[in-house]
């Protein structure tokens, strides 16, 4: 049957793929490191702010705590391989799976709550689980963990001669949520998510479950961006409490969404693709003194909330 | 026919207020059933009951045997009791057919035979034309009537329908009322709450008076409105004679 929605997310995947090819040669001709290194910021962040969008966006649940499953993703996987010898490429699996748990934990009291209430609660949890780890030996505490080197492989997931390995493996992870994205939206959970979110009673007159509804988009959500701790873990060699859980990467988690547009499959792209290089810029020309990056970092938010609160994507004329 | 919904000694209070007070009715499978009464009356309360949207202090609601009272909303749609709201609901983020998707997906699993659903429903409900337009342009007419588009999908026994009518200019209404006959001829049962008695009189079957919370009477619509206990419960004692 074609109608619209066939239509659209046809459309949809044809763009997906596009955009998919260009990220893919993008690199090939960039010698620079330093842009190489920001291109595969962007991308994975770009993979986050979707996992995160599976829940904050399409289901309307404003998470400011995923830090946390980013920050148990990373430990997981990196600890494994410290200590078990297994390789990250499965470790993030594993990785994502405790995760998703956790991601169920929370959900279970913090579902109770709704609107404000819930995203408050989320600050909450993931500035627990961030003192929790920052005083916690066997997680190296606030020393953090180091991934020795073992030598460069795809088993190891270390690489020292080039940055393409990671720039593909971002690259995958962030299609992979994407087209999660892409199946979950045309599925019976993605209209759940949406009504419930425009409507909750008049979505439960339409037997929508509510409640087993969001434990869903909470598990999905937290499995995907506890694979993209994981692989940011191998990708920077280092984590700490501070620099994988900390309250500011909920924060940067949250954000590419809602500049890009919430509960939208474009969003998070458009996001990342402007708020990581921006940050990073900024950070590395002004030498984050006297906070200036942030200000301009804020403006943009303050900016877009004010003028397109629909976000950007709502500039392309599509209406998601 | 045979009784699809009982209502029995139902009441429900909220605070010291008692908005039903021992309620007791049966409709029958393929009526439309008129739910009357002044306002303030306890007609939402009983859809809200009925509905699974509040649970009874007391009594219990069957539908085709089956106690539904206290099984929440969302087993009650599956047991085949679909609603509209007073104030109009609609999922303005999405578009007409993805509203009334929501609802097919109550009985569909896959998104493929939904949309099929959707597709037919909405061919029924008259709102092909706007299948593809954001749920948030709709008309207060075509919101009615996407309410009930919506309901439909999930494809119910017993529609119940609260004040779908009112607000509406004659031409609308008219329009509504050939829709809520169509919906009876497919074989569902329909409550209906409404305050524009020309409209509704002649389109029920049967009708319930409530009054303060109480079933006043019950009957043939052309035999209440001459009953001087309904005249009263409307227009005060001084126009019963």
């Amino acid at each position: 049957m074609t109608n619209a929605i066939t239509r659209r997310r046809r459309l949809e995947l044809v763009v997906g793929a596009v955009v998919l090819a260009i990220l893919a040669v993008l690199p090939l001709p960039i010698r620079d490191v330093y842009t190489q290194n920001l291109i595969i910021l962007t991308i994975l962040y770009a993979g986050l702010a979707q996992a995160w969008n599976i829940l904050g966006g399409y289901c309307g649940q404003i998470s400011l705590g995923h830090g946390l499953y980013f920050g148990i993703g990373a430990y997981v996987s990196t600890m494994l391989f410290v200590d078990a010898g297994i390789s990250p490429l499965l470790g993030m699996f594993a990785a994502g799976a405790i995760a998703s748990l956790v991601a169920l934990l929370v959900g279970w009291p913090c579902f109770r709550l709704s609107g404000h209430y819930y995203a408050i609660a989320t600050v909450v949890v993931g500035e627990i689980g961030h003192l929790l780890f920052l005083n916690w030996d066997f997680v190296g505490a606030a020393t953090g963990l180091y991934v020795p080197f073992h030598g460069q492989s795809w088993m190891n997931l270390q690489f020292r001669t080039s940055k393409l390995p990671f720039h593909y493996l971002a690259l995958v992870f962030a299609a992979a949520t994407w087209i999660v994205a892409w199946v979950l939206e045309g599925s019976r959970w993605g209209y759940s998510w949406r009504a419930m979110r425009d409507d909750v009673i008049a979505a439960r007159s339409l037997a929508v479950r509510v409640f087993p509804s969001k434990m869903a988009a909470s598990a999905i959500s937290g499995f995907f961006t506890g694979l993209g701790g994981a692989i940011f873990a191998q990708y920077v060699g280092y984590i700490d409490p501070d620099s994988v859980m900390a309250a500011n990467i909920s924060i940067l988690i949250a954000l590419p969404a809602v500049l890009g547009g919430v509960g939208t499959l474009w969003g998070p792209l458009i996001g990342a693709a402007i708020l990581i290089p921006t940050s990073e810029l900024t950070r590395s020309y002004l030498g984050g003194a006297g906070g200036v990056d942030l200000m301009i970092y804020g403006a943009l938010i303050v900016g877009v909330a004010l003028l397109r609160p629909a976000g950007l994507v709502s500039l392309l004329g599509a209406r998601r | 026919m045979s009784v699809l919904l009982e209502v029995k000694d139902v009441s429900k209070s909220f605070g010291g207020v008692a908005a039903n007070v021992d309620i007791s009715f049966d409709v029958t499978e393929g009526e439309i059933l008129g739910l009357i009464g002044p306002n303030g009356a306890g007609k939402t309360s009983l859809f809200n009951a009925i509905s699974g949207d509040v649970t009874p202090d007391k009594g219990e609601i069957r539908l085709s045997g089956v106690r539904v009272s206290g099984t929440g909303p969302v087993a009650c749609a599956r047991a085949g009791i679909a609603r509209t709201f007073q104030v109009v609901r609609s999922f303005d983020s999405m578009t007409v057919r993805e509203n009334v998707m929501v609802g097919a997906f109550c009985r569909h699993t896959r998104a493929a035979t939904a949309m099929a659903e959707a597709e037919r429903v909405l061919d029924f409900a008259g709102l092909a034309a706007q299948a593809d337009r954001p749920a948030h342009s709709l008309t207060p007419p075509e919101k009615r009537r996407l309410e009930i588009a919506r309901a439909l999908a999930t494809e119910p026994k017993l529609l119940l329908l609260d004040e779908m009518l009112t607000g509406l200019t004659p031409t609308e209404a008219g329009a509504g009322v050939q829709l809520i006959r169509d919906v009876r001829a497919q074989g569902i049962t329909i409550i209906m709450v409404e305050h524009v008695m020309e409209i509704l009189l002649p389109l029920i079957d049967r009708a319930v008076v409530l009054n303060l919370g109480r079933v006043l009477t019950s009957g043939l619509p052309g035999d209440l409105v001459q009953d001087p206990a309904v005249i009263s419960a409307y227009l005060g004692d001084r126009y019963a004679q």
